[in-house]
């Protein structure tokens, strides 16, 4: 059984871990996170000790930026809206923190426009912070840190939650994603080295400062340390956040939010993620086992698994950013396809042209999004072809 | 709109965000919030500002779809169309919608007042179904909550 965990909300004293920080040498700081095996939270899960490692090597003497990733936007989840509505302060001292860590000057966080409405609170939470020698200039009383840190704000493009759409939307481009390499962390925002974290990995930052690496694996298993917040919604009689050690398995956690008698699927990691049914449930949700960003759907017995898989893929020909044609023409043509089933001209061959296509965009397209794609629609399709076929 | 106005706004904002090319995503989002929408005209400015052609400025505003290119209603209506939402019965809340405004999803009232359309996640997955008035957002809707809220932007 994984244990139920209180991190990510439970209070800490604001600066308690930056002044700890601050008397560490940054190259301890950086080998304390990757001691901890923290995993980035918000889908990919790179080592962020590694990356705040890899922007510190090509920042020297170089400016470099610190990005926080609110830019929120998987169908299903909303964990990190909470977070900067109820733990502000401690996403902002992580940053600082990572800050401090890789020499970043400058930094951002990144809010989705949807949740517009948390900017008043977010910029009153920075001016405090500020206020209180936090942030900004010469942070706790050391001339010679400073740290300044900007919201920006989204304007609906779901792409842009990757990495490298984000740093072009913050350079005020469209948010097409970057070839890769150069990584953000030799060549970011404006050619900085950049580091860019998601809000709930950020989170975990002071809680690690303070407890120490080795601490923070106590939770979770072997290759997937820490605990990881969980996004509930469906057909379940406790919807809302969950936060779970990780290797917690699919029917533990579908107890745990009183999911419905006949739950047939779940979905898990949104539109981009995976679909699990019945045969699945004893598997573990963890980087080695079923990944996730912590979007979890439920579907009862009476829900249409054509109409979840078209809904995702309608998703996906709208938000496609249109820069590389595997993921541009690949989602217009899934689409399509899956619609031939509605109108009756669907058979088994449109399956399988349907599957060499998705193999096409998982290996050609530029970035995660169009990698992506794929994975709810072969695991739909093939837990659940009857459906497909009869639809 | 008046030029002058226009100019003035642009002057504002640059102010606040900077003179730099990546200033312009928050400038633009600062006019679209002020005028409504980027129209030709509001293009054309921001260009000549930042020293950029219009049609590196356009290509930046058609992207996002919380920048709108063309005029919209005062009021933009998004409904959350993601599954969640969908599971909670969306689509009463929207055929009220429709019927309530006497249009369909994509249009504009006649008095250039409405605008209903669909968005993606808002985040309010387990309180669904949800929808967006412009920037405010509400959530845990029924058809009658939904023509309240709606009616209440006038």
């Amino acid at each position: 059984m994984a244990r139920k965990i209180d991190l990510v909300f439970s209070d800490l004293e604001p600066g308690l871990a930056l002044k700890k920080a601050l008397a560490m040498k940054p190259e301890a700081l950086i080998d304390t996170i990757k001691e901890s095996k923290l995993r980035g939270r918000g889908g990919a899960g790179f080592s962020t000790g590694m990356k705040w490692e890899a922007a510190r090597r090509s920042a020297a003497g170089k400016e470099a930026c610190f990005i926080c990733n609110a830019d929120e936007g998987e169908p299903g989840t909303f964990k990190d809206k909470r977070i900067l509505e109820l733990q502000t302060s401690k996403v902002i001292e992580g940053m600082v923190i990572g800050a401090r860590a890789v020499g970043a000057t400058r930094g951002f966080i990144y809010l989705r426009g949807e949740y517009n409405y948390l900017k008043p609170s977010i910029l009153a939470k920075l001016a405090e912070l500020e206020k209180l020698g936090l942030l900004g200039k010469a942070i706790c009383g050391e001339k010679d840190f400073c740290f300044d840190l900007e919201l920006r704000l989204g304007s609906g493009a779901y792409v842009c939650g990757e990495e490298t759409a984000l740093i072009e939307s913050l350079e005020s481009r469209r948010g097409e994603p970057r070839n890769k390499p150069p990584f953000p962390t030799d060549h970011g925002f404006l050619g900085m080295p950049t580091v860019v974290n998601n809000v709930e990995t950020l989170a975990f930052i002071p809680h690690i400062v303070l407890h120490g690496g080795e601490w923070f694996q106590e939770f979770g298993t072997k290759a997937s340390a820490g605990s990881k917040l969980f996004s509930v919604s469906g057909d379940c009689a406790k919807p809302g956040i969950y936060e779970f050690e990780y290797g917690i398995t699919i029917r533990q956690l579908l107890r745990e939010v009183e999911a419905d008698a006949d739950t047939k699927a779940v979905q898990i990691g949104g539109a981009s993620g995976f679909c699990a049914s019945a045969d699945d449930f004893d598997k573990a949700i963890a980087f080695e086992g079923i990944p996730t960003g912590g979007s979890i759907i439920v579907f009862n017995q009476s829900r249409s698994m054509f109409k979840v898989l078209k809904n995702f893929v309608e998703f996906f020909q709208e938000e496609s950013c249109g820069q590389c044609t595997p993921c541009r023409e690949g989602c217009s043509r899934m689409l399509e396809g899956i619609l031939k089933f509605e109108e009756g001209k669907g058979n088994s061959k449109t399956i399988t042209d349907l599957l060499e296509l998705a193999e096409t965009m998982s290996l050609a397209s530029k970035c995660g999004f169009g990698q992506s794609v794929p994975n709810s629609f072969r695991t739909i399709v093939s837990k659940f072809r009857d459906e497909i076929l009869s639809a | 709109m008046l030029r002058e106005s226009l100019l003035m706004k642009i002057d504002e904002l640059s102010r606040a965000y900077g003179e730099e090319r990546d200033a312009v995503l928050p400038v633009l989002q600062g006019l679209q919030r002020e005028f409504g929408y980027l129209g030709p005209e509001v293009v054309n400015e921001v260009a000549r500002k930042f020293e950029l052609s219009q049609t590196e400025v356009f290509s930046v505003a058609s992207f996002y779809h919380f920048l709108n290119t063309k005029r919209r209603g005062r009021f933009v209506i998004r409904i959350c169309r993601t599954i969640s939402c969908a599971l909670k019965d969306k689509e009463k809340v929207q055929h009220a919608l429709e019927a309530e405004l006497g249009i369909k999803m994509g249009e504009t009232t006649g008095d250039g007042k409405y605008t209903l359309d669909y968005a993606n996640c808002m985040g309010m997955c387990d309180q669904g179904p949800s929808m967006m008035v412009n920037d405010d957002l509400f959530a845990g809707l029924t058809p009658s909550k939904a023509v309240d809220i709606v009616r209440g932007y006038r």
